[in-house]
């Protein structure tokens, strides 16, 4: 169900207005204040990204970014993701462990979260030289714990969903065309349910079959209660599960139409 | 409000207790007039890949050798979190400091002249890491050397040739199979692959790598080459005139440099 409150933009005190599609939930995710600005020393200038953002992220819940490029999407999901360094405000993470706050979390706990609750799937895979296709889909499995066999039987079934050929699935994917790597990412980076999921461009140099994939994957996390944030170039493939929509733009929650 | 994040790794707030494996603080090292190190600080956690970089005389190298305990500081304290290493590493004398040195730390020079015997057969070289660590049955000893020459992916039909008449790719997996010999608990690369041309240099780093995942080794890799960082690091410590001016999650560090001195080096890089 729709429901844009999820995503609520307050410059002020935050939170206190949105109410969660299912009520007694908590949020999987509190952005308050939050800030971001780049320092380029070479030019003796600052550049801001966004400042005061606030929202919430519920279980299931999928959050869609919109703006103009420049807008700041990208920027807002590497904020939150801590690759690029918060400069004010909170990112309240809810985990089984505890709250813990992505802006001033140690390096050490956020390498430990990536692993274990929040995924980022981007358009681009890093192919490690000399690393097998299903190899680096079963990684995270393998780092969860799971058998190397198991891991590698659950690997190739998602390099098949996605539609990675099987005489590709033992080759290195450095040489793979961009949409071919861009499926081997997806297998990696969706093999491993987490709490929070964020999505920049998944499906840039995607074509029909492996977008339907992407969107079936996504749809049964959503189900298993994922919580996703995600950047969308072709919208019309996940317009089903959205649920609330953020504008960088103008910086406002918008309802979506049903 | 930037002070923020430079203030993360050592104080911010904690979700899971983990214990760091390495703990070093407040190292200052003089050489005569010149301070190659000035209050520096480093931590390491189980499992992780530390890289340091820096221009040279940065100070890099130097670090990495009081990690290996071959050096002591002007001040400063050093902690392992390993059995029998009690307090501050720099108290112990040379022979503990030796023992440590062979059950736990390894170490991989730019140089092999500097970590091999060059006219002693290479699995000799491996075998007399295990020899220093009380091994004396002959057979263990060969098993544990071929074992660690191909995890460290070395030709084991060359293993009794002396490093002397080998390239130098093949030296650095001499240095890193007597290295991790002992499965360290510490594993300290000082320019491994620097030197080497590119394709080898890619077959070392993925060897590294490698041994990283399968056996969990917990690495602190120096280099001035950010490429190899960025292929290898998990977290990057930026070093310059002996001070550590940023340290951050590796893609921190690639992505949103904070420091001017990293923003340079990372857009000369790019």
């Amino acid at each position: 169900m729709p429901n844009c409150e999820n995503a609520m933009i307050d410059d002020n005190a935050l939170l206190a207005r949105s109410e969660p599609a299912t009520s007694g939930a908590r949020a999987v995710l509190e952005v308050e204040n939050l800030t971001k600005h780049f320092d380029m020393h070479h030019l003796g200038k600052r550049l801001l990204a966004f400042e005061g953002m606030s929202f919430r992220v519920f279980p299931g819940q999928f959050l869609l970014l919109r703006g103009q490029n420049g807008a700041g999407k990208s920027t807002l999901l590497r904020t939150l993701y801590r690759s690029y360094r918060p400069k004010g405000g909170h990112i309240w993470l809810n985990t089984d462990e505890g709250r813990i706050d992505l802006a001033r979390a140690a390096d050490v706990d956020i390498a430990l979260l990536r692993r274990r609750e929040i995924g980022f799937v981007t358009q681009f895979l890093n192919p490690r030289p000399r690393v097998a296709a299903e190899d680096i889909v079963a990684e995270p499995l393998r780092l969860a714990g799971r058998s190397k066999e198991e891991a590698l039987a659950e690997a190739r079934r998602w390099l098949e969903e996605f539609g990675v050929k099987p005489e590709l699935w033992a080759a290195y994917p450095s040489t793979f065309s961009g949409g071919e790597q861009q499926k081997v990412n997806l297998a990696r980076a969706l093999i491993l349910p987490q709490r929070l999921l964020m999505l920049d461009e998944p499906t840039a140099s995607l074509d029909v079959g492996a977008r339907q994939a992407l969107v079936r994957r996504l749809a049964a996390l959503k189900e298993a209660g994922v919580a996703m944030i995600g950047v969308f170039h072709h919208r019309a493939d996940i317009a089903d599960l959205v649920d609330s929509e953020l504008d960088l733009t103008t910086k406002e929650p918008c309802d979506v139409a049903e | 409000m930037s002070a923020m994040a430079e203030t993360l790794p050592l104080d911010a707030p904690r979700l899971m207790p983990a214990t760091p494996i390495l703990r070093m603080e407040g190292i200052t090292r003089r050489f005569g007039n010149v301070v190659a190190l000035k209050n520096v600080s480093a931590t390491v956690y189980p499992g992780e890949v530390l890289g340091i970089v820096g221009e040279s005389g940065s100070g890099k190298s130097t670090l990495l050798r009081l990690m290996n305990l071959e050096d002591s500081p002007d001040e400063g304290h050093y902690r392992l979190d390993i059995p029998d290493a009690d307090g501050n590493l720099f108290d112990l004398d040379r022979y503990a400091r030796r023992m440590l040195r062979a059950r736990h730390i390894g170490i991989v020079y730019q140089n092999p002249h500097l970590g091999l015997l060059m006219r002693n057969s290479s699995s000799g070289n491996v075998a007399e890491r295990l020899l220093i660590a009380g091994e004396r049955r002959f057979a263990e000893l060969r098993a544990r050397a071929e074992d660690a020459l191909s995890a460290s992916e070395f030709p084991l039909e060359r293993m009794d040739a002396p490093p002397i008449e080998l390239s130098g790719g093949m030296q650095q997996r001499v240095q890193l199979a007597k290295a991790i010999a002992l499965e360290p608990a510490l594993l300290l690369l000082d320019e491994p692959t620097t030197g080497l041309d590119v394709s080898v240099q890619a077959l070392v780093l993925d060897t590294l790598k490698r041994l990283q995942r399968d056996r969990a080794i917990t690495m602190v890799l120096v280099s001035h080459d950010l490429g190899v960082i960025r292929t290898m690091a998990d977290r990057v410590m930026v070093m310059r005139r002996g001070c550590v001016v940023e340290q951050g999650l590796a893609d921190q560090i690639f992505q949103d440099p904070q420091h001017e001195y990293t923003q340079a080096l990372v857009h000369a890089k790019l």
